[in-house]
């Protein structure tokens, strides 16, 4: 009998894998392996509507009932043989005809001494949101440690809630990722909202004893609290795959149409795959966005399918968003990789702009604060990452840009 | 006819559909959605494409 595809993960990129599969024509056998007990879900509700109690787990399911193919859950993989092609889920030995790697991420741990207090937590699961839910019932005091994009949606979501939230993070700025410009206003949105802002210093510890009681800080001072958030961002799950000859970095390092290097018959997608981007001029990158693992399952599964010299690059431009008190904030590109971020659109009144973020005088990122509409403009133009000012020249020729283009990025 | 549903309850404007399917989809400069509820057949594969980047989930195709 022929060996079945295997999917390792059951979360948004496995699934949208597995529909890509069957929507291509594949017949034969499909078996998605997923540590979670649950049916696929999506997440990027976790941190905002399940937190606070505006939908239930029911909301977040992803429609994979109609998906044909045999569900291992609650089931981790814990090695890969490319040798004999078999995929080790503890004791058992899963052979696969061709393997996709869809194991995603998880939080980054706190990296002193190992934390065994009551009001700590970390969220990446649906338990882990419904248990965090739970604790703020009780109208804890909140100690965010982190301030990046979970970090901030917690923070804006507890306080939507009216906790007392005190955010802190190493950096001077909330959302470094996105550079200072944006920092500054992520930053004056929270404080706006009576969020306490720790910024520029590091946690030393967490205190209590059996309970957290306090985060002390490493200038000396403690903030008090009685639950924390513990988000200081995300690794890739590849660590079972450590012994396997795969190169990891630590994702798993794939060339431009996503097939593991170096292993036939080896695919991966979503957070935990690292592949060549053009846009970042042939580097490898590794996204931990809902939209990448969307497009990204699909296109690898469609690349798994396919004789290699059919295959098509993953070359989307990145795509993903966060969602703070009334402000949405978008990203379409690179912003990782700016040198400079200038406003270039912006009402009159402020609440809606468009920063473009500039590397090597060329576009290769624009971030949106309520601008959903104009960020397709700089979409359609991102994949030639256009020299600066004729992007420039081409906004303040557009009259549909937010504000008087007389004075965009004057 | 393809019947193209946007749930607007979950809407929020992300604008993914839009930059698929311009045929379909459309930001109003209220960055509110608007949509063609009945579309012929040949752009039935943009519908489906919309969807699945939809981050909310909000759209649904009917043949």
């Amino acid at each position: 009998m022929a060996r079945p595809i295997v999917i390792v993960g059951a979360s948004l990129a496995g699934l949208r894998a597995a529909q890509a599969l069957r929507g291509a024509g594949h017949e034969d056998e499909v078996v998605v392996v997923g540590a979670e007990e649950r049916l696929p879900y999506t997440r990027p509700p976790l941190s905002k509507e399940l937190l606070a109690g505006a939908q239930e787990p029911e909301h977040c399911a992803l429609p994979s009932e109609k998906v044909d193919v045999e569900w291992r859950l609650g089931t981790r993989a814990t090695g890969l043989d490319l040798e004999r092609r078999e995929v080790l889920l503890g004791d058992e030995r899963l052979g696969y005809g061709k393997l996709l790697i869809a194991t995603g991420a998880r939080p980054r741990h706190w990296p002193g001494e190992p934390l065994d207090l009551d009001g700590v937590f970390m969220l990446r699961d649906l338990d882990d949101a419904l248990a965090l839910r739970a604790a703020f019932a009780e109208r804890p005091r909140l100690a965010v440690v982190g301030a990046g994009f979970i970090g901030c949606e917690v923070a804006a979501t507890a306080r939507k809630l009216g906790l007392d939230v005190t955010l802190i993070d190493v950096a001077h700025q909330p959302m470094t990722a996105l550079g200072p410009a944006v920092g500054e206003r992520c930053a004056a949105m929270h404080r706006a909202h009576g969020v306490e802002l720790r910024l520029g210093v590091g946690v030393d510890g967490f205190e209590g004893a059996g309970r957290l009681e306090a985060v002390r800080l490493a200038d000396g001072t403690r903030v008090e609290a009685d639950v924390a958030v513990v988000a200081l961002g995300a690794i890739p799950n590849t660590e079972w795959l450590a012994d396997s000859g795969l190169e990891l970095q630590p994702g798993v390092v794939c060339d431009a149409t996503l097939a593991a290097r170096d292993a036939p018959d080896v695919f991966c997608a979503g957070d935990a795959a690292a592949w060549p981007h053009p846009m970042a001029d042939g580097a490898l990158i590794r996204i931990e966005h809902w939209t990448n693992a969307a497009e990204q399952g699909a296109a690898a599964a469609r690349n798994l399918l396919a004789a290699p010299e059919e295959r098509t690059p993953y070359a989307a431009v990145p795509y993903f968003w966060s969602d703070q008190y009334d402000v949405k904030i978008q990203s379409v590109g690179l912003p990782a990789r700016a040198e400079r971020v200038t406003v270039l659109e912006a009402s009159p009144e402020g609440d809606r702009l468009v920063l473009g973020c500039e590397r090597a005088g060329r576009l290769v990122a624009a971030i949106g604060f309520n601008a959903a509409r104009r960020l397709a403009f700089y979409r359609g133009r991102l994949a030639a990452m256009p020299p600066f000012d004729e992007l420039v020249a081409a906004v303040r020729a557009d009259e549909k840009a937010l504000g008087d283009p007389a004075v965009i990025a004057a | 006819m393809t019947k193209v549903h946007v749930d607007m309850n979950l809407c929020q404007s992300h604008g993914e559909c839009a930059y698929v399917a311009p045929e379909i989809f459309e930001l109003g400069d209220d960055d509110v959605l608007r949509w063609k509820e009945e579309v012929d057949p040949s752009l039935r594969d943009k519908a489906v494409e919309a969807a699945d980047v939809c981050p909310m989930l909000a759209i649904t195709v009917e043949d």
